[in-house]
């Protein structure tokens, strides 16, 4: 007892140190110097600095949590520590990089972000600047953990809303300038982000408003729910939804459409490669391969140039599907008594012997070898030609749709079934009479199959592609999402793209550490949410299942 | 008989036939070359004895996998990170700084070892912190978990390396001591490729002996037996595995300073197909088992070096060695299909497989 309190000194210490790494770390990598252009309100902070802090931030958010509860006060104290120590680190790396030329080691470290580090004064004022503010900051945070649940979410979400709106001020200040004119930009914006004012209203609109609906919902609950009601509430928002979607390009603009094509591409393949990994269980590091089959097969088809034979989208469409399914079904034989890991290197091994041969003089004048496959036209309905992004969102979003429909019938179908208790275990579903082969095959072939058909929409839809496109990269980001939304789920794997293809596109800054973020996200899912933000029920029961019951030696 | 006739899955067929085809293939492309006859003998040697360098850079790098998987059953897919962790930053902070203030030249062993140094300490530090703060805590987790945080690691160290150094590829330099051929019983051979082969032996045999003959290496193949016996027995397991990361990474930190040697080179991407080919190689020998995990490693490098050569020369394929890796990846799953255990292995629980 007597030991207590000097380590949790120790703790808050070593929290404090953990947190100024990973802020040396995310300034060494040119993260912090990257997103620090790009203003959140303007002329007061950057997305730069929300990077920077977030780390002592949200130690010290975490550390007032394990404070006792008659010694909330003490927490205070220790954010305030954690925010001096993490910044510690950061004056380091700012007087090394004042005094040597650093950056013939770490190209990243640029004069810039050392500005941006001690708050563009000279280095003693400004090292003095950073210990303040990251220390009040860890204070805040600890405050912040104190306040009761009433105040605290109506505080975290107004926050959460500025700096969402801040992040994205750039593309809704396009928009606002579409609808409402020049004169409104003004009043609202200034450069490319709000100006501080309008970054006050929305903190405290949505603070209000927070504030407002908790307190209604907490007097709604003694209410009886009318179900006729609720059911023509849920049926009046679906048609609203359907109406919002097919308007969505005309609201969106040219290069909002596009973005969210190149989603919806990705929400195929998705829900592609979730029949295989979510419900199948089988892990298939190599689905780029069956895209690439789709992509190369609408090429050579369709294309007007040497290689291709000239056909039209819609003729060639049923064959790239066709191609890729079968393409599924044969890749799939070679690995069928595999399981786990040795399943995922040798599909990962598949995807990459599909693009070394498309890279290869040996398919040259078939494919087209590093060339790739040029003057693939897009598609057309009725002699109408689809070019506008426009136009071609409806034929992702009619794929988007296909692609849905499908997953979800087979999800709860027969097959479904089958597929899941293969999943939870292969030796039991075999006792009970699933016949693995087929089932097998069936996963990876209807995978495929989406595989194939987002493939075929992208060829037509970039006109040309290369085999650099098709690299295990692709495999992973459809991974990613699909871990992100949740394995096995369908609303999941659209939340999943959403946020790991779109939001990229929108702030290019993070399409350069596109893949570290996917990495480290990968391994924070695993590690804190590993059934995804929206799980399916069964994946989230048997995930938590080891919690409940004590663990039992597995042999 | 018949019975056993009965047994026989449709499967199976499929499965002989795609071996057969594939080894008529090789059969057919060998003898054509061999007929063809399209290389001096002296460019074979020389394939033959680049294959056993390369070998035995998989051979040390398969060690790290086999060594994780016969304790935790995972594949440690950062691995090949782990390998380009230490030598990319060797590369920058030591032998470049000291090749531009001459020191390289004028004392190459001490740079040497500095070189190495550094290289296994950092490839050591990413590997305990991956296992830390990634692994550690999933081990109890269904096995799809771990595996997707180890994917999830390996992109993470890559990028995390890009942003660090930038994307660019980096020269490493070049010791005057191994430039040129030695004639060992009268060929010619690189001098690089002899330091390789010399230090991976002597790296390997060192490491088998640690690993037989130590209390440690005892302690970790207790942990690799069954963890929950040795936790009863008074051993440390989570420090008997972290041990087999630090092992396994060290050699790995090694193998990325011989690479760099050879190929002079150095990259945020080059550990990835390594890594790919080393576990590949650590199947092939049977994976757990550290004498496979060479062996498997050696054959490899032979193959893939002799392989594009031989087999598909004859076939009449443009350009052959861009195949090296279709070759080493049919090996693989050819291994997977006919001899899961591998070379070496024997045992091989359903648990395991």
């Amino acid at each position: 007892m007597i030991n207590t309190k000097s380590i949790e000194i120790r703790d808050i210490i070593k929290l404090g140190l953990i947190a100024g790494v990973i802020e040396l770390s995310l300034s060494m990598i040119g993260f912090i110097d990257l997103l620090g252009t790009r203003e959140v309100v303007s002329g007061i902070f950057t997305l730069g600095h929300v990077f920077m802090f977030a780390a002592p931030f949200g130690l010290a958010f975490v550390s007032a949590g394990k404070v006792p509860a008659d010694e909330k006060n003490k927490a205070l104290g220790h954010g305030f520590l954690i925010g001096v120590i993490a910044a510690l680190p950061m004056i380091i790396l700012a007087v090394l990089a004042t005094f040597f030329d650093v950056r013939q080691f770490l190209p990243n470290v640029s004069p810039s972000l050392i500005a941006l580090i001690i708050f563009h004064q000279n280095l003693t004022v400004g090292s003095l600047i950073l210990v303040i503010v990251s220390g009040v900051l860890g204070l805040l945070a600890a405050g912040l953990h104190i306040l009761p649940e009433r105040i605290q979410h109506p505080l975290v979400t107004g926050l959460g809303w500025v700096l969402i709106a801040g992040t994205f001020s750039e593309l809704l200040l396009g928009r606002v300038r579409a609808f409402f004119g020049r004169g409104v930009v003004k009043l609202i914006f200034k450069g490319k982000a709000f100006n501080p004012l309008a970054a006050l209203i929305i903190l405290v609109a949505t603070i209000g408003i927070t504030y407002w609906l908790d307190t209604r919902s907490h007097k709604k609950e003694e209410k009886v729910v009318d179900i006729k009601k609720m059911q023509k509430m849920t049926k009046i928002r679906i048609g609203l939804g359907i109406l919002l979607l097919l308007l969505s390009p005309l609201i969106l603009g040219t290069y909002l459409t596009e973005v969210v094509n190149n989603v919806g591409l990705y929400v195929i393949m998705g829900l592609g490669l979730n029949i295989v990994v979510g419900f199948a269980g089988l892990l298939d590091l190599g689905y780029v391969a069956f895209f690439a089959i789709g992509a190369y097969m609408m090429g050579i088809l369709t294309s007007e140039g040497d290689i291709g034979l000239g056909l039209s989208f819609w003729t060639a469409l049923p064959f790239c599907v066709l191609a890729s399914t079968l393409a599924g079904v044969i890749l799939g034989i070679p690995v069928l008594g595999m399981r786990g890991d040795y399943l995922a290197i040798v599909t990962l091994g598949f995807g990459e012997i599909i693009r070394i041969l498309a890279l290869s003089d040996m398919l040259k004048p078939f494919i087209g070898g590093a060339q790739g496959i040029l003057q693939i036209p897009k598609p057309s309905i009725f002699g109408f030609d689809l070019i506008q992004p426009g136009h071609l969102f409806y034929i992702v979003l009619l794929g988007v749709l296909l692609a849905a429909f499908i997953s979800w019938r087979l999800r709860d179908s027969r097959l479904g079934r089958q597929w899941m208790a293969m999943r939870d275990d292969e030796d039991v579903a075999e006792a009970m009479g699933i016949n693995l082969v087929g089932t097998k095959l069936m996963a990876f072939a209807s995978g495929a199959f989406f595989g194939g058909l987002a493939g075929a929409i992208f060829a037509s839809k970039l006109t040309s592609i290369f085999p650099h496109s098709f690299n295990l990269i692709v495999s992973i980001n459809v991974l990613s999402l699909i871990i992100v939304g949740g394995l096995g789920s369908l609303p999941g794997v659209v939340v999943g793209a959403l946020v790991l293809v779109g939001l990229p596109e929108l702030l290019r800054e993070f399409a350069e550490h596109r893949m570290l973020i996917y990495g480290a996200l990968l391994i924070v899912m695993m590690l804190a949410k590993p059934e995804g933000f929206w799980p399916s029920e069964v994946i989230k029961r048997e995930l938590h299942a080891h919690e409940k019951s004590e663990p039992i030696s597995s042999d | 008989m018949l019975q056993r006739l009965q047994n026989i899955s449709f499967l199976d067929v499929a499965l002989w036939a795609l071996g057969a085809i594939i080894i008529f293939v090789v059969i057919w492309g060998t003898v054509a070359t061999i007929i063809e006859n399209p290389y001096p003998v002296h460019t074979w040697v020389e394939t033959v004895v680049a294959g056993i360098a390369q070998g035995s850079l998989y051979a040390l790098i398969a060690i790290g996998y086999t060594l994780v998987y016969g304790v935790l059953f995972m594949i440690n897919f950062a691995h090949g990170e782990f390998f380009m962790s230490g030598v990319i930053t060797a590369t920058i902070f030591v032998a470049q700084p000291m090749q531009a203030t001459g020191f390289l030249d004028a004392h190459p062993i001490i740079s040497m070892l500095l070189i190495v140094i550094v290289s296994i300490s950092v490839s050591v530090g990413v590997a305990l912190l991956t296992e830390r703060v990634a692994y550690r805590l999933l081990r109890k987790a269904p096995r799809l978990v771990p595996l997707i945080t180890a994917i999830g690691a390996s992109f993470f160290w890559q990028y995390f390396f890009r942003g660090l150094y930038g994307s660019k590829v980096k020269p490493f330099p070049q010791f005057e001591v191994l430039t040129g051929k030695a004639a060992i019983f009268g060929i010619p051979i690189l001098k690089s490729h002899i330091l390789v082969i010399i230090a991976a032996v002597l790296m390997l045999i060192g490491l088998y002996i640690f690993i037989m003959k130590t209390k440690v290496g005892k302690s970790i193949r207790a942990v690799a037996e069954n963890k929950d016996v040795a936790a009863l027995m008074g051993i440390n397991v989570d420090k008997a595995v972290s041990i087999t990361f630090a092992m396994g990474s060290a050699m790995a930190g090694i193998a990325g300073v011989l690479f760099a040697v050879v190929f002079r080179q150095v990259h945020f991407f080059m550990g990835f197909i390594p890594g790919i080919k080393a576990f590949t190689a650590a199947v092939l020998g049977g994976i757990g088992s550290v004498p496979g995990a060479a062996l498997g490693g050696f054959i490899l490098g032979m193959v893939e070096s002799i392989g594009p050569g031989l087999f598909l020369e004859g076939l009449n394929i443009p350009a052959p060695h861009q195949l090296k890796d279709v070759i080493a990846f049919t090996l693989l799953v050819l291994v997977l299909i006919f001899r899961p255990q591998g070379i070496l292995g024997e045992r091989l629980s359903e648990e395991k497989a």
